[in-house]
């Protein structure tokens, strides 16, 4: 599904992935740890272009991303993505925040729009606030209709960046509920998270990145209970 | 102030004149100023030297200076090109007067100045805008211009009413400029009332109240469609 090579990413002089080679799987979530500024959250947004890659190579579905003829905005598309800060649109209600997509990219009616985004505000258990704006909602709610937002397009993949991080702790768990639910239908996942129940309960397969590499990868048992890199352990020992 | 009472209905039509020339300047200079703002933001490099040639040249010159530029320099230009085509291309005379009307030359001089000035507060208030609106836009597939207009604009819009109408003000105050061209707005009708009555103070006072009433009005206008903005944010 996602095919990663040789990836990296510098900010001018500040190296931020140092070769990066990764693969997901379709209906595989996979959780990707490891402490502030080691690139996991500059290796998401590289995943759907948000920062342009210095060297390497990302296919989408075997696309290249990174090919000039490529039509980014139908990748993009495809690609949904959940964002730390949310980043609702702040004039548009719950339901509008979910059906603007569907309109404008997927040419849907406002008809089939609205009931389309009213069935994913069910699905996340918010079809009550369809007509709320979102400073009236709380950080949960928020990312709850961010994550409907992104359903909306239809992704083949979701891409989550640090989305609990900046909810208070007893909006956590709605959120995780929605994400559990997702990949318990087989949605594709890659999830940047400090949620160490969620990897280990949800994840497929751990990724522990430091200094821009992927330096340790396996399954949740493995990495939580044999970890073998020194950093892991010493990451590990530190929010355990 | 028996001057003042018989020729106040004169002031008045002048201050008609001065918020209709506001008007429509500002009017016509949103339009081309929210084209030349977002042309300074735009990634094609040309589209941006130019706009930012254009506001440069607007906001770095006076505006006296611009009046002067489009009512006499225009219609000689208009002379000389055709002078030109005339002789080189052997084009039919069009044009047999050069002069602009003095409301044209206005309307002109005017909108293209404000256009300089509106640009800048668009560019302002859409830069304003969290970089993270334009990336949840566009990673749900938009193009940066469905995500400029349905995401970007409507927020920016409501951030640069305040600017907008202060630049509003400052266009009713500057157009008293237009007197030097002859154009009888505000200012003019003052000079015409005082030249004929030798009657200074009380008129220039006068002239000074209605332009006070009028920003003084708008400004109460702005704060009111402020407010109404921020509650249904």
């Amino acid at each position: 599904m996602i095919r990663v090579e040789n990836l990296h990413k510098s900010f001018g002089k500040l190296k931020v992935l140092n070769g990066i080679d990764c693969r997901v799987a379709p209906r595989e979530v996979v959780v990707v740890i490891g402490p502030s500024g080691s690139g996991k959250s500059t290796f998401l947004r590289c995943i759907n272009l948000l920062e342009k890659p210095t060297l390497g190579q990302i296919y989408i579905d075997g696309v290249s991303l990174l090919d000039p003829s490529t039509d980014i905005n139908a990748i993009r598309a495809e690609v949904g993505m959940v964002f730390q800060r949310f980043n609702l649109f702040p004039h548009k209600t719950a339901l509008e925040n979910v059906s603007l997509a569907p309109m404008q990219v997927r040419n849907l009616s406002r008809q089939e729009a609205g009931d389309l985004a009213g069935s994913l505000l069910k699905k996340v258990g918010l079809i009550d606030k369809a007509g709320v704006y979102p400073d009236q909602l709380s950080g949960g709610q928020q990312q709850r209709v961010a994550i409907a937002r992104a359903l909306a397009m239809k992704p083949k993949v979701m891409l989550f960046d640090e989305p609990t991080s900046a909810l208070d702790p007893e909006m956590v768990g709605e959120v995780l509920a929605v994400m559990k639910d997702l990949a318990r239908e087989g949605m594709t996942m890659v999830v940047v998270t400090h949620e160490m129940g969620f990897a280990r309960e949800v994840g497929d397969r751990v990724i522990f990145m430091d200094e821009g590499l992927m330096v340790e990868e396996g399954t949740p048992e493995k990495i939580f209970q044999e970890p073998e890199n020194n950093r892991l352990k010493a990451f590990l020992s530190k929010i355990l | 102030m028996e001057v003042v009472k018989q020729t106040f209905h004169i002031l008045l039509i002048g201050a008609g004149v001065t918020l209709q020339i506001t008007v429509i300047s500002v009017a016509i200079g949103c339009v081309l100023g929210l084209a030349v703002g977002l042309a300074r933001l735009s990634g094609i490099r040309m589209l941006r030297l130019a706009a930012t040639a254009y506001v440069d040249f607007f906001r770095g010159t006076p505006l006296l200076v611009q009046i002067f530029i489009v009512y006499y320099g225009l219609p000689y230009l208009f002379k000389e090109i055709q002078a030109y085509l005339m002789a080189n291309f052997d084009m039919p005379q069009i044009l047999t007067t050069y002069a602009l009307p003095v409301f044209l030359a206005a309307v002109i001089a005017c909108s293209l100045n404000s256009a300089a000035y509106i640009a800048e507060i668009f560019r302002a208030g859409v830069q304003s805008i969290e970089k993270g609106q334009m990336e949840a836009a566009r990673s749900l597939g938009m193009t940066s211009s469905q995500a400029m207009r349905f995401v970007i604009l409507p927020q920016a819009v409501k951030r640069v009413i305040p600017p907008l109408g202060n630049e509003f003000i400052a266009m009713l105050k500057d157009t008293s400029l237009l007197s030097v061209i002859g154009f009888e707005e505000l200012t003019r009708k003052g000079q015409l009332i005082v030249g004929q009555t030798y009657v200074a103070f009380p008129v220039w006072l006068t002239v000074a109240f209605l332009y006070l009433a009028m920003t003084f009005c708008f400004s109460r206008l702005v704060d009111y469609a402020e407010r109404r903005l921020k509650t249904g944010d």
